[in-house]
């Protein structure tokens, strides 16, 4: 669209303007840097947050279902309706033999227990599980602990995984692992402490706070308990849908009630909530993103602003070009190429001024349950590519209009121009 | 080269209508030198900017080197200013900030001729108005009879049909407006066609044809012996 020539001749138009209009050009260029940086900020903390989300949605397990017995609600085969449903350990059985879209299930049987460390005495629900219970869930153990596994649960083991919190409260700095807890007078060895993480969603409290052993211990220690739940995850989320229409099917088969009535079993799909999650998570960085751009489109009009001036004192430039032959666009080009180029001179300065300033918040040394939850600003290639497209814009518009007027100069009235 | 028959020119500001010209009929041949003569208000400067293409008649026909210029658009009349036609300013009107080579080089930018070939013509015509030291030079930097020269030479460069000069001796002292009247007749002498608006009678005698301008009517076309 321009030829060289013409580029070396705007970028000698802007220098003499910029020595005659030095301050308000610096003023202009810093305004668009302050808006380049809130949305480079904005949109960082926003990207951050998502992150924190992303972390606390999956802290309960990813792509998980969690089922639990409910009561029918209708009348079946002869059955009258309102009778309560209770789970037994070959349901987990039936469920993963039966059910090909399902991968892997895992019980869960729970109960209030006090237990002691030396002196320490703390209530906390301690849950008999399986070992796929660990990955389902996303209980990891801290290096140097592991989760429950099947031998275990085959020997019906007297072994413990401690939440981090519980584990801070019985043994405070000390590492519990190899250590004696005692859960209900009975003698547990703690094999793993679970790595601190961030949890969004939760049933029965959160599992920093909770003790973990083999479902096969729990059974023998607690006569009686029935499956309080059991948490599955289907093939793929594909087929997640259809796995729990099949849970329906199955289990209405073994406990005879109508596989339509809904209320028969409860589950919770937590795909849904990650689904709902992140879109909040997609529209604070919207709504973030459009403070920001915001705050750039004022520096935005700081540059019409002024290349509305800048025709004005040019108007008769501007004629003479016009009487010289200079077609339309060679009339306006250099309009628009000055806008850009202060706006991209501002927003390179914006931009590495708010990565230094998120460059700062990082090694701040900010600790916290909130920090954990709003994560921190954190740059990625999208948010560059947002923050130009969002600067190209802006700068466009404000060349544009200006040199548009640049372009309705009557050369006849400007060549007399003064 | 030229024709025009019956030009009209409304101007209307608010509810106030003026006619700039009232109806003028001119036809100027190759290689002529016009000088468009008449008092302020006469409507020459109207007459200067239709002939250069710089605004359109409200009616009547303009004919330029075969082309109907009535109707053109923006763009199709700064192609024909920029081919066809050379302007000289009474105040120059240069690009501060460019060097006099720049400046010459301007027409020729605006029309897409390649740097090398671009650079050759606008330095040959600065040769030619006798500014081959001052090239390199800033409008600024350069006297008054200088800068008219520059943009002479900026008007030739694209070889233009004519030559449309408004009051251009207006702004320098004599010594160098006789320089620029010289150059005139030396571009006249060497084929080209010049028309020049001005006030100035001893300037319009070097013109071979002068034509007397009044209240939007030409009222007298003397052709010198």
């Amino acid at each position: 669209m321009l030829t060289r020539a013409e580029i070396a001749l705007v970028w000698r138009l802007f220098q003499h303007d910029a020595s005659r209009n030095r301050k308000r050009i610096a003023l202009t260029v810093l305004a668009i840097a302050w808006g380049t940086l809130s949305i480079v900020l904005l949109l960082s903390f926003g990207e951050g947050l998502k992150l924190a989300f992303h972390r606390g949605k999956s802290g309960m397990g990813e792509g998980i279902g969690i089922l639990w017995p409910g009561s029918t609600t209708r009348a079946y085969m002869g059955l009258a309706s309102g009778r309560t449903l209770a789970f037994t350990d070959e349901d987990a059985d039936i469920l993963k033999g039966r059910i090909p879209s399902i991968a892997s299930v895992s019980r869960e049987y729970s109960k209030y227990c006090s237990l002691t460390a030396g002196t320490k005495l703390v209530n906390a629900r301690t849950r008999g599980v399986d070992p796929s219970f660990g990955e389902l869930r996303n209980i990891i153990p801290r290096t140097g602990g592991r989760f429950v596994d099947d031998l275990d649960l085959d020997a019906k083991r007297r072994v413990v995984v401690l939440g981090d919190s519980l584990a801070t409260d019985l043994f405070g700095d000390v590492d519990p692992v190899g250590k004696t807890v005692r859960i209900d007078q009975s003698s547990f060895l703690v094999i793993g402490v679970m790595q601190t993480k961030v949890m969004m969603g939760m049933y029965s409290g959160p599992d920093k706070n909770q003790a973990t052993i083999p479902a096969s211990t729990f059974k023998s220690m607690f006569t009686g308990q029935k499956v309080q739940n059991f948490i599955y995850r289907p093939v793929s989320m594909e087929v997640a849908d259809e796995a729990k229409a099949e849970i329906y099917r199955v289990l209405a088969g073994k406990y005879h009630f109508d596989p339509d009535d809904t209320r028969a079993l409860s589950v919770w799909d937590t795909r849904e909530d990650q689904r709902i999650v992140g879109n909040i998570a997609l529209g604070i960085q919207v709504f973030l993103g459009i403070i920001g751009a915001l705050t750039l489109f004022v520096g935005g009009m700081g540059v019409a602003n002024i290349m509305y001036a800048v025709v004005k004192e040019r108007t008769r430039e501007i004629g003479v070009k016009m009487a010289l032959g200079a077609k339309m666009r060679q009339v306006m080009a250099p309009f628009l190429l000055e806008a850009l180029m202060m706006t991209v001179v501002g927003g390179v300065l914006g931009t590495l001024a708010a990565l230094a300033l998120m460059g700062v918040i990082a090694v701040l040394p900010l600790k916290g349950e909130a920090f954990d939850f709003l994560g921190r600003p954190t740059f990625s290639p999208a948010i560059a590519a947002a923050t130009a497209m969002v600067l190209g814009t802006i700068g466009m518009l404000a060349g544009y209009f200006p040199a548009r007027r640049a372009a309705s100069v009557n050369p006849a009235v400007s060549l007399r121009y003064e | 080269m030229i024709r025009m028959r019956s030009i009209r020119k409304v101007y209307s500001t608010g509810r106030v209508e003026v006619e700039a010209l009232r109806g003028v009929d001119l036809d100027i041949g190759g290689n002529e030198y016009v000088a468009i003569v008449g008092p302020s208000g006469s409507g020459k400067s109207t007459l200067m900017n239709i002939l250069g293409c710089l605004d359109t008649p409200s009616s009547g026909e303009y004919v330029l080197s075969g082309e109907t210029v009535g109707g053109l658009d923006r763009n199709r009349l700064a192609e024909i200013r920029n081919k066809r036609i050379g302007f000289v300013f009474q105040n120059f009107n240069l690009l501060p900030y460019a060097s006099a080579l720049e400046n010459v080089e301007l027409p020729l930018l605006f029309a897409g001729v390649p740097t090398k070939e671009r650079h050759e013509r606008a330095a040959a015509m600065l040769e030619r108005v006798d500014l081959q030291d001052r090239m390199d030079h800033k409008a600024t930097e350069l006297s008054g009879g200088e800068m008219q020269r520059v943009a002479i030479a900026r008007a030739l460069v694209n070889r233009p049909a004519m030559i449309l000069a408004d009051e251009p001796t207006g702004n320098l002292d004599s010594t160098s407006g006789k320089g620029i009247v010289g150059l005139f007749d030396e571009l006249h002498a060497s084929g080209q066609t010049i028309v020049m608006i001005t006030h100035d009678a001893a300037v319009a005698r070097v013109a071979s044809r002068v034509v007397q301008i009044r209240d939007g009517e030409i009222v007298e076309d003397q052709r010198a012996a």
